[in-house]
Formats: C-alpha cells, sequence, structure tokens
C-alpha cells in the first residue's frame, strides 16, 4: 500500500498544451497538459486503468479515466464528454490555460496478474480512454512480449465517432494486435464490421479459459448485452473486468459518495471483477 | 488510573491559566439549544447540558472549511494555481465533550487518517487538539451508548475524564496530554482513593436501560439486508430532511464547492448527507440511489453494515441518540438495528419461487 504524504486535495498545477476535437460530432475533445513544476509528473507516476481528478479553479472538479499511457513520457491525455458544469468549461478553455491535475486515483486494470496472458478488449463509444491507455502501454515493445494474443473489439456509431481513429487505423495493420472495429450501420468507405459491439464480440472475440480475460467498457446498453456473450464465450465471472463510473468528489475515499456497499467505486475501484460487482448492490 | 480532584472554586482561575497555552471550546447555550463554541475571554464553559444538538464533529471537520485557495487574475504569477490553505494548529481544549461524542471523533477518525491518504486538516487538528470528557451521570431517555461499545464514563478518544462531584470535579488522566494539560491549569491535588468515581460510572451505566442488539450483524449476508423486505416500511415517512446525517457525530460524508468573489476563490469541503438525491446523481441524470427507499438504506446499511463488515470495529454509532430525539417522523436507529439484527432471509422464501 502506497502512502500518498502530499495534501491529497491539492491539484499539481498543469498547462493545457493541445486540445483537439475527438469526434465528428465535437462533443469529445482530447486535453494535453504539461506539468507546470518539476518533479511533478514523476510523482503522477500511473497505471493504465487509472483516472485523475481535472481541477479548474473556480468552477470544480471531474473524475476522468487517463488516457495516455505510463509509457508515453512528458504530458498526460484526457478525452473528455462535454455534460455538465466543469466539462463543459473545459471545452472552452484555450491552450496556454492553467488548471488542475488531482492523482492518479483509483485501481488499474490488474497487469500483474494479466501478464502471460491472452487479452480481449471490448469498447464502445466513448469509454475507450483508459482501454487505449491499456493498447498503448501492450504494445510497447517492452511490453508486449508480456502478453499473448491481444483482441479489440471496439464500436462506435460512426466512423467519426470512433475516438483515437488514426490509432486505431495503425493497429489494424499490425500482426500483433487483432482489431475488430465495427460501426452501427453500413458507411461510405467504411472497410471493417457493422453492427452492434455485442454480436460482433459473439462473432471475432476467442473463446475464454483459464489463460483469457476480457476487459470491458462502454455504454450500460454495451454491457448489459455484451456480458451474455462473453458468458456463452466461456468467460469466468472473475475473468471479465470492468471499469465502474459513479458520481465523485475526493477522489481517495473519503466524501463517500461513490459507496457500491463497502466499497467505493473511487479508491477500491474503479475496477472490479464481474464477481466482485456481483457481490456488490450495484447502486452505480 | 489516577484522580486529580479540581475545586470548582479554583475552575475560573484554572481555565484563565490555560488560556495562555490553549485556545478553549466548549458547551454554551444559544437560545434553547446547547452547541461547541470557541470561548471568549472571560467565557466559561456551560455544563449544564445533557448534551448538545449538534455533534461537535464540527470542531475537527466543520461544516464549511476552506481548503484550497487561488487568484484568477491573470496580472497575477500563481494565477489559476490551486494553493492549500493551512489548518490552525495552535493548542486547543474541547471542555465537556461527552464520551460518545469522544469516542465518535475515534470512528470518524478511521475514515480520514488511512494508511494511504491522510486529510490533512483533521489529521492536524485533532493532533494539537486535547479533548476533556464531561461523564454523564444523567443519561437521557434516548442513550443507548452502554450497548454499542461505549458509556457514560467511556475513555476512547480522551485526554482526560471529568466527572461532576458537587463541589468539585474528579478527573482522570488518561493520556499525557490530560496531564499536561492539569499541570497548565495548576490543578494537582491528586485524590488518591478511586471508590467514589468507580460507584459514580457504575450507578451512571445503571441508568442506561435503551440498548440495541448488535451481535448478528457481521455475520449477516449483506445482500440479503440490502434486499430486505422492511426497508419499504422503514423508510416510508423519511422526508429525506438529513437532519440525521447533520446531527450525527459518526457522519462524515461530505462535498466539495468552489466559491469566488472578484478575482479570488476558495475551494470548500461541506458536510453533505446521503440523505440528498443530488449527493449521488450522476451528470447524464441517472441517479443510483434516485428513491428515498435507496438513500434511507444506504444509510443504515453504511452504519450497521458496511462499516462493521470494512473496519470490523462494531458499528458506526455511538448510542448518543440525536438522530432518535430530531428525526421529525420518529425514525428510529434502534428499531432499525433490531430488523437488521433479526432478519432472517431464508424465512422469507417468496410463495412464487417455491
Amino acid at each position: 500500500m502506497e502512502e500518498h504524504v502530499q495534501n491529497p486535495y491539492v491539484p499539481y498545477p498543469v498547462r493545457i498544451d493541445d486540445i483537439t476535437v475527438a469526434t465528428e460530432d465535437k462533443s469529445l475533445k482530447t486535453f494535453k497538459f504539461i506539468f507546470l513544476n518539476d518533479g511533478d509528473e514523476e510523482k503522477f507516476s500511473y497505471n493504465a486503468g487509472q483516472f485523475a481528478e481535472l481541477s479548474v479553479a473556480g468552477i470544480g472538479e471531474i473524475p476522468i479515466g487517463i488516457a495516455s499511457s505510463p509509457v508515453e513520457k512528458g504530458f498526460v491525455k484526457f478525452t473528455v464528454f462535454k455534460a455538465g458544469v466543469v466539462t463543459s468549461h473545459l471545452h472552452n478553455m484555450k491552450v496556454g490555460d492553467i488548471m488542475g491535475l488531482r492523482g492518479p486515483l483509483g485501481n488499474w486494470y490488474p497487469w500483474d496478474l494479466l501478464e502471460g496472458k491472452n487479452i480481449l478488449i471490448v469498447g464502445g463509444g466513448f469509454a475507450f480512454t483508459t482501454l487505449r491507455s491499456s493498447i498503448v502501454t501492450m504494445l510497447n515493445p517492452e511490453n508486449r512480449s508480456k502478453f499473448g494474443n491481444i483482441d479489440v473489439v471496439y464500436g462506435a456509431r460512426t466512423p467519426g465517432m470512433l475516438l483515437y481513429k488514426d490509432e486505431l487505423i495503425e493497429w489494424e495493420k499490425r500482426d500483433d494486435i487483432n482489431m475488430h472495429l465495427t460501426i452501427d450501420a453500413p458507411a461510405e468507405g467504411w472497410e471493417y464490421n457493422v453492427g452492434f459491439t455485442p454480436p460482433v464480440t459473439e462473432q471475432k472475440a476467442p473463446q475464454g479459459d483459464d489463460d483469457t480475460y476480457a476487459i470491458v467498457c462502454g455504454p450500460p446498453v454495451m454491457i448489459k448485452f455484451t456480458l451474455p456473450v462473453l458468458e456463452k464465450l466461456g468467460y469466468a465471472h472473475d475473468h471479465i473486468i470492468m471499469s465502474l463510473e459513479n458520481r465523485m468528489k475526493c477522489g481517495f475515499g473519503m466524501c463517500g459518495r461513490c459507496g457500491i456497499g463497502k466499497e467505493l467505486v473511487c479508491k477500491d475501484g474503479p475496477v472490479f471483477t464481474l464477481d466482485q460487482i456481483n457481490q456488490t448492490p450495484r447502486e452505480y | 488510573m489516577k484522580l486529580v480532584k479540581i475545586d470548582k472554586k479554583q475552575w475560573v482561575e484554572g481555565l484563565n491559566a490555560l488560556r495562555k497555552s490553549f485556545r478553549l471550546l466548549g458547551p454554551v447555550k444559544e437560545d434553547t439549544y446547547y452547541s461547541f463554541k470557541e470561548l471568549k475571554k472571560g467565557e466559561q464553559p456551560d455544563f449544564s447540558f445533557l448534551n448538545t444538538r449538534l455533534s461537535p464533529k464540527s470542531l475537527l471537520f466543520p461544516q464549511s472549511e476552506a481548503i484550497v485557495e487561488y487568484s484568477l487574475d491573470s496580472r497575477e504569477e500563481d494565477h489559476h494555481v490551486m494553493k492549500a490553505i493551512e489548518a490552525d494548529e495552535s493548542p486547543r481544549a474541547v471542555l465537556g465533550i461527552r464520551p460518545c461524542d469522544a469516542k465518535a471523533v475515534t470512528l470518524v477518525n478511521l475514515n480520514f487518517d488511512t494508511p494511504e491518504y491522510k486529510d490533512p486538516y483533521w489529521v492536524k487538528t485533532l493532533a494539537t487538539t486535547t479533548f476533556i470528557g464531561l461523564a454523564c451521570d444523567n443519561p437521557k431517555s434516548t442513550c443507548f451508548c452502554t450497548s454499542v461499545g461505549c458509556g457514560p464514563y467511556h475513555e476512547e478518544g480522551l485526554d482526560l475524564l471529568l466527572a461532576d462531584e458537587g463541589e468539585k470535579y474528579l478527573a482522570k488522566i488518561l493520556t499525557e496530554k490530560g496531564q499536561k494539560f492539569l499541570e497548565a491549569a495548576g490543578w494537582e491535588t491528586v485524590d488518591e482513593d478511586t471508590t467514589l468515581f468507580d460507584s459514580k460510572k457504575e450507578a451512571a451505566e445503571d441508568k442506561i436501560t435503551s440498548t440495541v442488539a448488535t451481535n448478528n450483524l457481521k455475520d449477516q449476508d449483506l445482500l440479503d439486508l440490502h434486499g430486505a423486505p422492511f426497508w419499504e416500511e422503514v423508510s416510508f415517512a423519511c422526508l429525506n430532511c438529513g437532519t440525521c446525517t447533520y446531527t450525527c457525530p459518526t457522519c462524515w460524508c461530505f462535498d466539495l464547492q468552489d466559491e469566488v468573489h472578484g478575482n479570488s476563490g476558495r475551494r470548500f469541503k461541506n458536510w453533505d448527507s446521503c440523505m440528498f438525491p443530488l449527493f449521488t446523481l450522476h451528470t447524464t441524470g441517472h441517479n443510483p440511489r434516485g428513491t428515498k427507499l435507496q438513500r434511507v438504506r444506504q444509510r443504515f446499511m453504511h452504519k450497521l453494515k458496511y462499516f462493521v463488515d470494512k473496519y470490523d470495529q462494531g458499528i458506526m454509532c455511538v448510542g448518543c441518540g440525536r438522530c432518535v430525539n430530531q428525526c421529525p417522523v420518529n425514525i428510529d436507529i434502534r428499531r432499525v438495528c433490531a430488523l437488521m439484527n433479526d432478519y432472517k432471509a431464508d424465512e422469507r422464501v417468496c410463495a412464487v419461487q417455491e
């Protein structure tokens, strides 16, 4: 257990270094942050699957999964959906603006356990941020040999709604990762799968076994129809890994609101196995 | 055990001496209620109270506390950089805290002082505070401390425990902080005979007749209790007013909010309540605890099951009775505790399932 000696309420100051529109409907933007103070980047040492509180002075804070990978140095990246007070404000901020970052927070995908295993990643819509972090981490030349087969099923409504599209196309070309991109309905120039994520998972995903783990992130409706598919494919409940969301404030287990039974999504999660989730009251 | 006798004639003089090294806080009467306040020069604590309306948790965990500050003025060098507001670390003494409220501090401490993270505002304030307890010789009818690991002379969380004995206080020294407090006050008349103190303790404990049983809570299945049918009836009258959570000495949930005046702003830690729908409302409109039943269940499950399972330190309740006294619709944690403790899931099998 790592002890955090710093005041956990005080964010690291960061500068917005780059903002890119991430989807064709402009509802998502990717923010690249650079730490203002020497040494803060090292203190913000994270694992794929963790999140942070994006902190805007005078507005508030919002918990967002980290989209960059620990193997990418010099910056951290977050892709943010414009939804509420803080995220709407964030979408209007400019390159060069100063804000804060608190974290890294929460647990991460169980990388020690996943070593030597086949990995199936199932993602939908804009819940692909920590999945991107995970894929970039696993594909890093230093890490790739630590994993078996890597399969990725990622679906969005249209080609323009897929996050990190350039990277997805690059990964399509590689032979050390099996990409199964899909969109809801046929579109001009689209040469990959068509159909919702659950049926594409059923057709393309490898069978579950002791040495294969599934990491699933997506909107509730995708989760609802994907879990039975994974069960059918033979994935045990302790081999299905998910990342939960709940309303949060502190992010480190004290403010009390994100509880699902005795577990706190912010500190005991956000990553849980389906087996663990089944033992909670599912108040998320 | 070391007892010191404090002649009440020397009380004011001692307090005046203490003010040289401590900020003093204690119960004072406001309208018809008592509450804990910082005592002004010459002001004495009023020990004629049975219990304060709000618990003294606010002395360590204020209802609203500024924790971070910043400037929004782009002409300033550090604009938009958020900086900690340091907690006041000057020594303070809380006079007359009831043993239940002191024990509550030790329970809340489990949340704010953890192996991984420490709330610096709570931790620093706690470290600089000396707690002078006031034993309860005349408990209220709603007090049930003795059956929840506490009592009218309970010592956990205290540095010194005072028992009122007519013309004097008997002060039991519990920690080095308590010893130093007595020295600073100049109260040093040691009482070798502890029989009076012990018999007062026994008499006070005998006066607590209200009890709860908590023996089965740990072994109850969490999901069985969560799905129990009694929550409908328990929550039926609840107004979700939040009074129970605000008066409770062990409720610790809070919100973080920014407040800006002109170009300067501060971030506040404010008490929040699981009784409020906004507490868990997602930006999407989805609310995991959107109904009154879910919120009432959360409060009792947290205190009487989740906390029990997580910390193995008994229930998250010290039996002060405030929520019982102040609930506008008479929801009684003692009754809910009995329902949970006595619940037998297998006897409730639905006829359709059989």
